[in-house]
């Protein structure tokens, strides 16, 4: 039995089984969700591994299932997307650990962690994607499986939020059907090939593929909240902060900007997307994104909506450094898709660290909170300054090679694009450390917990209750604590061991190798 | 001898015309009238209307015997009619009895 | 034993069987629930052996008695007829298993003959091979289906079968007429024959004219479809899902066999017509459906929008051939299992909480997981969202539609997609509200969840199964592309 045919499956369904098996779960089985959320994560890690060394080794993992009359659906492991489902995964386990921290003891929990692990499989799948109308289908699951988690607190602003969010995601999905569907007619395929597979019509359906390709990238560009379509991600902070985690850093906004990715690279090809004059708009749209996305975070006092535009801004390295058509920029584009995804994560951990255990929700209300919860602070420290893109934290090396890859193809007017948004960047990250740091804390945390690190008893005489309990000496529980200092130390490793085999930049050198370079 | 199959052939066409005509009829009634009793009536005579039809076709050009199907045909149907009409008639009593009216609402119009 | 199997005449049995266990169900009261249950699995099984004898011999024709056509009925099995035997036989075994929990004893007693009669009915509609015994299937048919309309009692529910009633006998008379028009000029009622001996002339343009006309009222086609929100809304939820799911696709079979086998020479321009009417039922079913507040109807409404698309495709059939008449197949499956599914969903809210206004379900949805679930299924169907049936078919229709650039029909189709994800979501959104516990409830039987569950299932497995079941349908060549005829 050839393994490797369904590896990729098996992968897929790590996460889709115990999904469907805590649906029917009760509320109160918590070993046992509790239990098939870490087996899943944890077999999903193994066999990713597995894929990974396989694939470093020359090994072809692939699983095709007939589907449509001349269509199959295809999942493929290939170095694009072993990049993506590596990160998927292991940031799968982190925020699976730090939900059932965050979440504990409030409702619907099966629910939630059901439709959380259809999430990470329909995520699974769009990375795993091996040609245009698998990645359809798993797209639009992560649409259907996202809204019910945007809504879990079932509030009037968190069913407009899911409402806003459904208008955008099933327009978007509508268009890229429309877009697949016409690209298969005119080129009778749709599999994902390096260099793209509509050669040779350029010249007869100039504005056919024209037409196609802005549906295209109108459509991935919902999730990944390119200006004008981002007007959902902001409000989309409502839900809960592992939501918020997962959504920003890995699912949704990951995937739309993997497809753009797809799109240019293996539907369209450098070549055939330069010869129709697409990526010079694409690269403007991406610099508009970058800088509107910083300033409106300057702007922002709730700490969610400034990481949020922060999330608009910095995914749109990716889109700018596949819209400059070089192989440097190619690799500071794809590699940071996975560094944006560490740091951000981290910060949304934080984020929501500070609010589940002091109740704070502006930044206005976090002076002194770094002698509270240094360890948090520490790792929000670490990732801030890789948003900034100081080295040797992750977004250094991305950075890097985007501006080196702008020069090499010509395109200097980027360098000043990517400068002015490190400026931003410091401009909304560093006053938040300042005040942590270097500001005095309140006497009282709006959640009711003195200020002071070890000191249990209430000096005002004030006693309150927080959902996560009363965490008496430490900082906060260790679930919530752990992940983000984990994700800031792979940040920092990531920048620091980029040379390294198996790093993300070695991964995404052999893409850029890939679609650039071999004949 | 022509001018009497020609007699009798267009007296077959007469037939004919006139089932095409109380077809068009109780389609005219069907829709005017609001009473559930004409409406089924008026079903009842396009129902004749396309039997009439049916007897005028069944005659066969060249002369001999009437062709037998679509004799067989237009009993099947006063059959089928038959049970319809049974059926249309106890749903009218229990609309009125639950209504007050035999007449349907009017929400959508009648056709 | 294998070769025994495949020989018994399948086609024969799917007709009798339904009508003994409606006489038994009639005959011993007492054994209802059993008989009639034992009925339709014999049903599915027999579709079942049809199925395997297809596969093995090509398409099958069977003279009943002996006596052959003219005077004789054949019964005539391919692989359309088939997939519409396959269809009925799932959404049958799926209604049959929900009304066990939904009707109480008086009820059942007189639900399962006239439900036992309405699937012999719709088998012998499936397996005619003539026209006129079409006609006599449809008679039983929508008999049938009008009592079953009628069953609750309730006024609103006699008022939509007598329209309902009204509506399908006006049907009947124009096929009727235009069966007498067309044995006159051609001089047989058996569609083989036809095919080969039809001309366009003026018998053949009003036999033409006068049974689409009849077909498309009964097929609920807009703007004839002014009878089916009332009727379907008010039916007790087996028999909604009944009519929506199968009795009207069975007109629509007939109309599609008349057109591709008979009608083939005639052409063009009635193919627009209908495209342009399914356009207009697409838009403005969808649009009913979303002004809708109640469940039932909205469900009813999404109906007349589903048989829009079914339509939309009649003018891409001359130049596309397979591919949109593969869309219409799929969408049709799809949707009778997704549709069936939401109206028992429907049935479970309104037999918890009392009532099936939308905005006041958040009470009750929450409670209901298991419909919940089985609605929101029915509904990516619906929606035509990957992966499921439903998205099968659209891609299908898509396709057809852009490689012969008509953008128009794409659009109504984008459109009608997104319309139909405003009205599911509206019922969905509430599934997340914050609501409290409901005041009065009754509980629903196991079986009324589980059997909408499992069809909403079908209809999204179906969205896996397109490499088996397209060439299941190309069995004996239904649509005539092979120019072969048996």
């Amino acid at each position: 039995m050839n393994w490797n045919t369904w590896i990729p499956l098996f992968v897929v369904a790590s996460s889709l089984l115990p999904g469907l098996i805590i649906f029917g779960l009760a509320e109160d089985r918590v070993r046992l969700r509790v239990g098939l959320n870490l087996v899943g994560a944890l077999a999903k890690l193994g066999l990713v591994s597995w894929m990974l060394l396989g694939v470093y080794q020359g090994e072809h993992f692939e699983m095709r299932l007939a589907f449509l009359p001349g269509l199959e659906l295809v999942l493929r492991a290939g170095p694009l997307s072993l990049i993506f489902v590596s990160l998927s995964t292991v940031l799968w386990l982190v925020t699976t650990v730090y939900a059932i921290g965050y979440l504990e003891g409030s409702p619907h929990r099966s629910r939630f962690f059901g439709f959380f692990s259809l999430c990470v499989t329909a995520t699974v799948g769009v990375a795993l994607s091996g040609n245009l109308i698998t990645f359809l289908l798993f797209y639009e699951l992560l649409t259907l499986s996202t809204y019910p988690l945007v809504v879990h607190r079932g509030t009037e602003e968190a069913r407009r939020a899911g409402h806003v969010y459904l208008v955008y995601t099933v327009l978007g999905g509508a268009l890229l059907l429309l877009a697949t569907v016409w690209l298969y007619t005119l080129t009778g395929t749709l599999e994902f090939t390096p260099r793209g597979f509509v050669h040779g019509l350029e010249d007869t359906h100039r504005s056919a593929l024209l037409i196609i390709f802005v549906l295209l990238i109108a459509g991935f560009g919902v999730k990944a909240a390119l200006v004008p379509l981002h007007g959902w991600l902001p409000l989309a902070m409502v839900a809960p902060a592992p939501v918020s985690a997962l959504l920003h850093a890995v699912a949704v906004v990951k995937a739309g900007a993997f497809g753009i990715v797809r799109v240019v690279y293996d539907v369209f090809g450098v070549e055939s997307a330069t010869a129709l004059g697409v990526t010079g708009p694409l690269a403007w749209l991406a610099a508009v994104t970058i800088i509107y996305g910083s300033l409106r975070a300057l702007f922002q006092d709730d700490l969610k909506r400034r990481l949020a535009y922060s999330t608009i801004s910095q995914v749109a390295y990716i889109t700018l450094g596949v819209a400059i058509a070089g192989p440097l920029a190619a690799i500071g584009g794809v590699v940071h898709l996975v560094h944006q995804g560490m740091m951000k994560i981290t910060l949304f951990f934080c984020a929501g660290n500070l609010a589940e255990t002091l109740g704070i929700h502006k930044i206005s209300e976090m002076n002194g909170v770094g002698r509270r919860m240094p360890w948090t602070m520490a790792a929000f420290t670490v990732a801030a300054f890789g948003m900034i893109g100081a080295p040797p934290i992750a977004g250094f090396v991305s950075k890097w090679y985007l501006g080196l890859g702008a020069l090499e193809a010509g395109q200097g007017w980027v360098i000043f694009v990517l400068a002015g948004s490190s400026v931003l960047n410091a401009s909304y990250f560093l006053p938040i450390l300042h005040r942590a740091w270097f500001r005095e804390p309140p006497d009282v945390w709006p959640h009711g917990h003195n200020a002071g690190h070890g000191i249990s008893e209430d000096l005002s005489g004030k006693i309150s209750v927080n959902i996560s309990g009363d965490v008496g000496g430490k900082e906060t529980t260790w679930a919530l604590l752990l992940p983000p200092v984990i994700t800031a130390l792979i940040a920092l490793a990531a920048g620091v061991l980029a040379a390294a085999p198996f790093s993300p930049l070695e991964w995404a050198q052999l893409i850029a190798q890939r679609e650039f370079y071999q004949p | 001898m022509n001018t009497v199959m020609n007699t009798v052939m267009n007296a077959a066409s007469l037939y004919g015309l006139v089932g095409a005509g109380l077809f068009c009829l109780g389609l005219y009634a069907l829709i005017v009238h609001a009473h559930l009793l004409r409406k089924i009536l008026a079903i009842n005579v396009m129902g004749s209307g396309v039997f009439l039809v049916l007897v005028a076709l069944a005659k066969r050009i060249g002369g001999g015997a009437p062709d037998p199907v679509p004799h067989a045909m237009v009993i099947t149907g006063i059959v089928v009619a038959v049970s319809a009409t049974a059926l249309a008639l106890t749903l009218m009593l229990k609309v009125a009895t639950a209504t007050g009216r035999a007449e349907l609402p009017d929400d959508e119009g009648s056709e | 034993m294998a070769i025994m199997l495949v020989d018994v005449p399948w086609a024969v049995v799917l007709i009798l069987l339904p009508l003994a266990g409606a006489m038994g169900c009639v005959l011993w009261p007492s054994v209802t629930k059993t008989l009639g249950l034992m009925t339709v699995f014999g049903v599915a099984l027999s579709v079942a052996g049809l199925g395997w004898q297809l596969t093995e011999n090509g398409a099958l024709r069977y003279a009943v008695g002996g006596w052959g056509a003219p005077l004789g009925i054949d019964l005539y099995a391919d692989g359309l007829s088939l997939l519409m035997l396959a269809m009925t036989a799932l959404v049958g075994l799926g209604v049959s298993g929900y009304s066990i929990g939904y009707f109480d004893h008086k009820y059942l007693l007189r639900f399962w003959p006239l439900w036992l009669f309405l699937l012999a009915a719709l088998n012998a509609l499936f397996l005619s091979a003539d026209i006129f015994n079409l006609y006599v299937t449809l008679e039983l048919m929508g008999l049938a289906a009008v009592a079953l309309a009628a069953l609750s009692g309730g006024s609103a529910a006699l008022s939509g079968a007598m329209r309902y009633l009204l509506s399908t006998l006006l049907g009947s008379l124009c096929y009727l007429f235009g069966v007498a028009l067309l044995y006159h000029g051609f001089g047989s009622v058996d569609i083989a024959v036809l095919a080969e001996r039809l001309e366009p002339n003026a018998t053949a343009w009003a036999a033409l004219a006068l049974m689409s006309a009849g077909l498309v009222l009964k097929t609920a086609l807009f703007p004839l479809h002014f009878w089916l929100p009332p009727a379907h809304a008010s039916a007790p939820a087996p028999v909604s899902a009944v009519l929506s799911a199968l009795v009207v696709k069975a007109s629509f079979y007939i109309l599609l066999r008349l057109w591709l086998e008979i009608f083939a020479p005639l052409g063009e321009g009635v193919s627009t017509l209908l495209g342009l009417l399914g356009a207009a039922a697409v838009l403005w079913g969808s649009l009913q459906a979303l002004r809708q507040t109640q469940v039932k109807l909205m469900v009813a409404y999404s109906t007349v929008a589903q048989v829009g698309y079914l339509f939309l495709a009649f003018p891409l059939v001359a130049a596309t051939g397979v591919t949109a008449l593969n869309a219409i197949v799929y969408l049709a499956f799809s949707h009778a299992l997704a549709k069936a599914a939401m109206f028992l969903a429907a049935g479970n809210l309104l037999r918890f909480g009392g009532h099936d206004r939308i905005a006041d379900l958040d009470r009750v949805v929450q409670r209901l997981p298991i419909t919940l679930s089985a609605f929101a299924l029915a509904g990516v169907s619906i929606m035509g969202l990957p992966p499921s049936g439903g998205f099968i078919g659209k891609w299908l229709l898509l396709q057809s539609a852009l490689s012969q650039g008509r953008w128009d029909l794409v659009a109504v189709v984008i459109i009608g997609g997104l319309l139909a994800a405003a009205y599911v979501f509206k019922v969905l959104g509430n599934a997340f509200t914050q609501a409290a516990v409901p005041h009065t409830s009754r509980a629903v039987p196991a079986c009324m969840e589980w059997a909408a569950l499992l069809l909403a299932i079908a209809a999204i497995v179906l969205g896996f199964m397109a490499s088996a079941v397209l060439p299941l349908v190309a069995i004996g060549d239904p649509f005539g592309l092979l120019g072969a005829r048996p």
